[in-house]
């Protein structure tokens, strides 16, 4: 029974590709834990916690680019609103974080400590089972993906496209970030939640906790990759493709264009909530800010900057935008904006295929 | 001023050196318990000594001294006199104290100063006067406010006293006169008299705080009058605000609808042209100030051409060495106009500091206008609702009755063919896309004036005019306006009644639902240009 699937995984890539896939697989899951956790600090080889925790949130970042490209990249829907659905799978990880500090909190209360401050007696409903990671796992996938498929359901029925669909995110990402600074939204307001204790049982500020966060971001990031190139080399995919390039006339050969669109955008914003509940626990950290409009507008250009359409150029370019501002933030924090805004310029007017087109020149070139 | 009127009354009193207050009572409110205090104060009150309002005075300022506990001296600038004579005091004792004043003896002085100041010749002060005793006089003015009732001759502040010597009567002991007292009270328009009333009508335990049935029944009467005054003044100021929202909000989108609804860009920047215009009235604010000080009341007539050319020079420079690349595609544009308000912000920041900066109003812009009791249109508002529909017209006429609006009209509509009846396409452009940015600017420059001004200006602003935008529909003023004022309004109503962040959230979700009704807005171009 394995054997048509295997074969199917098998021609996703080329003898390279999967050479290149095997470095670096053991490049994350052998070459880090061991740099890290065996050789001593002053070794040359050794990796730094910061460079693991850095790498680690780059990695979900290109988990979240990865969906973005499957939705812009292939069909052509720019979505301006995906740091919604990231921060929401981050909150659902949250809660169930929260849930763990216990009474370890400032308050040594069975609530957590932002609840205790607004006075309330009891967890509200929609916080029941989150003590469960199962049913927190679910909530990851269930809450950005049931969000994105009746938004996608209502606004791919009635033809908004283009322009409108990413003006239309922005506001609901907008709300969204609006109703969760509340604090009786029951979302711990600004500060959304922090000073997690333990996952799963274990604590989570040692380095092996750190390092398995790690190494489970690295294996969901080539998980990911590997799903959507399936996709986008399907049948399936090809379509999504004939819709970016020319909906009207998908719809007069006869597919319907609104399943394969409100399919693909649903998939694309569970991929991002999942990114999120792997984020979280790894920076300690979620608060509405994650959702603000500017978060989702930098997430397209990660992917501008890697190329559009490559998989491996949103993942290249997540990698390289994140890289470039946590170095430029700390050594130049005046230009990082002025370093940021030109880059989008820049790279719309010069560079439409990205780092990926000029590493590649043969590529077709696409209007 | 206090300190003035003071140095007058003290050179007045040492000059005649007459006036003569009851020692003990002086000695009462200087030293004695907080009770005796208050008593003494409504007796002095009555007294209608000359020294009594220097004394008060004094007090409020702190320069009251009690020498060895038994005399009481009014001591400011080494100079003293006795409080109760008036007669100057040489040299100072040298065991001198600071009378305390509580904030107990503190009421009750400003309000006896209030009652004192009844007296006064000048009409505005005793206006004042009345204002202040309307938020609490206590029994003991009582005697002052009717021979003051009798005296004077304005009808306004004769009602408005009669108003307070009914809520000071409510007190009384006399049902009778309770009765009157609260059926004058009807005709009150004070936010203070319906918890006056509602306190008559509380039940504690098992009485009435009113024991008296035919009180308790007429209070509820004139509760019931108090009340629809009051809620058709709260339904006037709901429906000045909302239209006052709705002006700014129109503002802020009709740059938008000339270069989004007009040229079919998305121009992410629009709410940091808004932020220069903004600036560029605080730098014309510094230059009058510095350069012109005398004209400074004036400094907006310079601030408005400022802040309309200054975005419509950014706005220009945008359009020719960006924008201009990237027309028919919309999504590489709405990135690259994002990138550059990123730029803005930053050079804002880096040359004016991430602090906000103070942008004053003029003085014939602060203040307001009462048009009824408890409804004050602030000048700052009525000016900019004034300016955005001068601002609306003059688009309107640019738009439709010169030969530049017709040319944008022409290329909006096809502009192939424009290009070849010979209208220069990419001036028109360039002009278009700088007068949607100037108008940014003219918004910038009339949200100066009711807000703060910082680097972070325009990002609040840019969801909202995309959404007057996206529900006005594109290509159309008359949708611009609608959608303006109804968002402002909606906004402003469901704000009173689910507080301001809910308000937002239900306005942001109603968009989203009626764009899934009408895809292309309120007012959709219909035919062949609404696919174009």
């Amino acid at each position: 029974m394995m054997g048509p699937l295997a074969s199917h995984i098998g021609r996703l890539y080329g003898r390279k590709g999967w050479i290149a896939l095997a470095l670096c697989a053991a490049v994350l899951f052998v070459a880090f834990p061991l740099a890290n956790l065996a050789l001593p600090k002053g070794n040359l080889l050794h990796i730094s916690d910061y460079t693991v925790a850095l790498t680690g949130k780059i990695m979900c970042y290109a988990i979240v680019a990865l969906a973005m490209d499957l939705i812009w990249g292939y069909t052509g829907i720019l979505s301006l609103g995906h740091g919604l659905f990231f921060a929401l799978g981050g909150y659902a990880m949250g809660m169930y974080l929260m849930r763990m500090i216990g009474r370890e909190g400032q308050y040594q209360s069975d609530l957590p400590d932002f609840m205790v401050f607004l006075n309330w007696k009891a967890y509200p409903w929609y916080w029941s089972f989150t003590e469960h990671f199962w049913y927190a796992a679910l909530l990851v996938v269930l809450v950005p993906g049931l969000l994105a498929f009746v938004f996608g359901f209502f606004a791919f029925r009635s033809r908004i496209k283009g322009v409108y669909f990413s003006i239309i995110t922005q506001a609901l990402t907008f709300a969204f970030m609006l109703l969760f600074f509340r604090n009786d939204t029951g979302f711990g307001g600004n500060n959304g939640f922090t000073d997690f204790k333990r996952i799963l049982g274990f604590h989570i500020a040692t380095a092996e906790t750190r390092m398995a966060l790690f190494i489970a971001s690295g294996f969901m990031l080539m998980l990911t990759l590997l799903f959507a190139r399936a996709i986008v080399s399907s049948k399936f995919g090809r379509v999504l493709t004939a819709i970016r390039d020319a909906e009207s006339r998908v719809m007069f050969s006869g597919y319907n264009p609104v399943h394969y669109k409100l399919f693909i955008w649903t998939v694309s914003a569970v991929i991002c909530g999942i990114a999120g509940a792997l984020y979280v626990p790894q920076v300690g950290i979620i608060n509405p800010s994650e959702m603000s409009p500017a978060n989702s507008i930098e997430i397209a250009i990660w992917v501008a900057v890697g190329g559009r359409g490559s998989l491996v150029g949103a993942i290249l370019g997540a990698a390289l935008v994140n890289g470039a501002k946590s170095v430029l933030t700390v050594a130049f924090p005046e230009y990082w904006l002025f370093f940021l805004g030109l880059l989008f310029i820049l790279v719309t007017l010069f560079l439409p295929q990205g780092v990926i087109g000029l590493l590649n020149p043969s590529r077709e070139k696409r209007a | 001023m206090k300190k003035f009127a003071l140095a007058l009354g003290l050179a007045l009193c040492c000059a005649r050196m007459a006036w003569a207050l009851p020692a003990d009572l002086v000695l009462a409110v200087a030293a004695g318990d907080s009770d005796e205090q208050v008593a003494a104060v409504s007796k002095l009150v009555t007294s209608g000594d000359a020294g009594v309002a220097a004394f008060f005075q004094a007090l409020l300022d702190g320069n009251v001294q009690v020498a060895g506990g038994k005399r009481v001296l009014i001591v400011k600038d080494q100079q003293g006199i006795d409080a109760a004579s008036g007669e100057k005091v040489e040299p100072l004792p040298a065991d001198l104290d600071d009378a305390v004043v509580n904030n107990r003896l503190r009421g009750t002085l400003e309000s006896a100063r209030s009652a004192l100041r009844l007296a006064s010749t000048d009409r505005a002060q005793r206006l004042a006067a009345v204002k202040t005793l309307e938020d609490g006089a206590g029994e003991e003015m009582l005697p002052l406010i009717g021979t003051a009732l009798e005296r004077e001759t304005d009808a306004d502040i004769r009602k408005l006293l009669a108003l307070v010597q009914a809520s000071v009567q409510l007190k009384s002991a006399d049902a009778a006169l309770r009765l009157a007292a609260v059926k004058a009270l009807a005709q009150s328009d004070n936010p203070n008299t319906k918890m006056l009333l509602l306190g008559l009508l509380e039940k504690k335990g098992e009485s009435y705080a009113e024991p008296d049935a035919g009180v308790r029944a007429a209070a509820q009467a004139s509760l019931q009058a108090v009340q629809s005054r009051l809620s058709t003044a709260d339904r006037i100021n709901q429906i000045f605000t909302g239209v006052s929202l709705g002006s700014i909000l129109l503002l802020a989108a009709l740059g938008l609808a000339i270069t989004y609804g007009l040229m079919g860009v998305i121009n992410m920047a629009h709410g940091e042209l808004i932020m220069v215009g903004a600036y560029a009235t605080y730098l014309a604010q510094n230059l009058f100030r510095a350069q012109a000080p005398g004209l400074f009341d004036w400094y907006l007539l310079a601030a408005v051409p400022a802040a309309f050319f200054a975005s419509a020079l950014v706005g220009m420079a945008l359009e020719r060495s960006v924008i201009r690349f990237l027309y028919g595609r919309p999504l590489e544009t709405l990135l690259a106009t994002w990138g550059i308000s990123l730029i803005l912000i930053q050079s804002v920041r880096s040359l004016f500091g991430a602090q906000n900066v103070q942008v004053e109003n003029p003085v014939w812009m602060s203040g307001g206008v009462e048009i009824i009791a408890n409804v004050v249109f602030p000048w700052n508002r009525v000016v900019i609702i004034g300016f955005a529909l001068a601002v609306l017209t003059l688009v309107w006429f640019l738009l439709t009755r010169t030969r530049l609006g017709l040319f944008v009209r022409a290329v909006t509509q096809n502009r192939g063919m424009a290009s070849c009846v010979g209208v220069p396409t990419a001036r028109v452009d360039t002009l278009a896309f700088g007068l949607g940015s100037g108008i940014a600017g003219l918004a910038g420059c009339a949200l100066s004036q009711i807000g703060n001004v910082g680097p972070d200006l325009g990002q609040t602003y840019i969801v909202d005019s995309f959404m007057v935008v996206v529900l006005g529909g594109v290509g159309q003023l008359a949708g611009t306006v609608y959608a303006a004022l109804g968002l402002g309004m909606a906004n402003k109503f469901l704000e009173a009644w689910s507080g301001a962040v809910l308000a937002k959230i239900a306005i942001l979700a109603f968009i989203i639902v009626f764009i899934q009704k009408r895809p292309q807005g309120l007012f959709a171009l219909k035919g062949r240009m609404a696919d174009a």
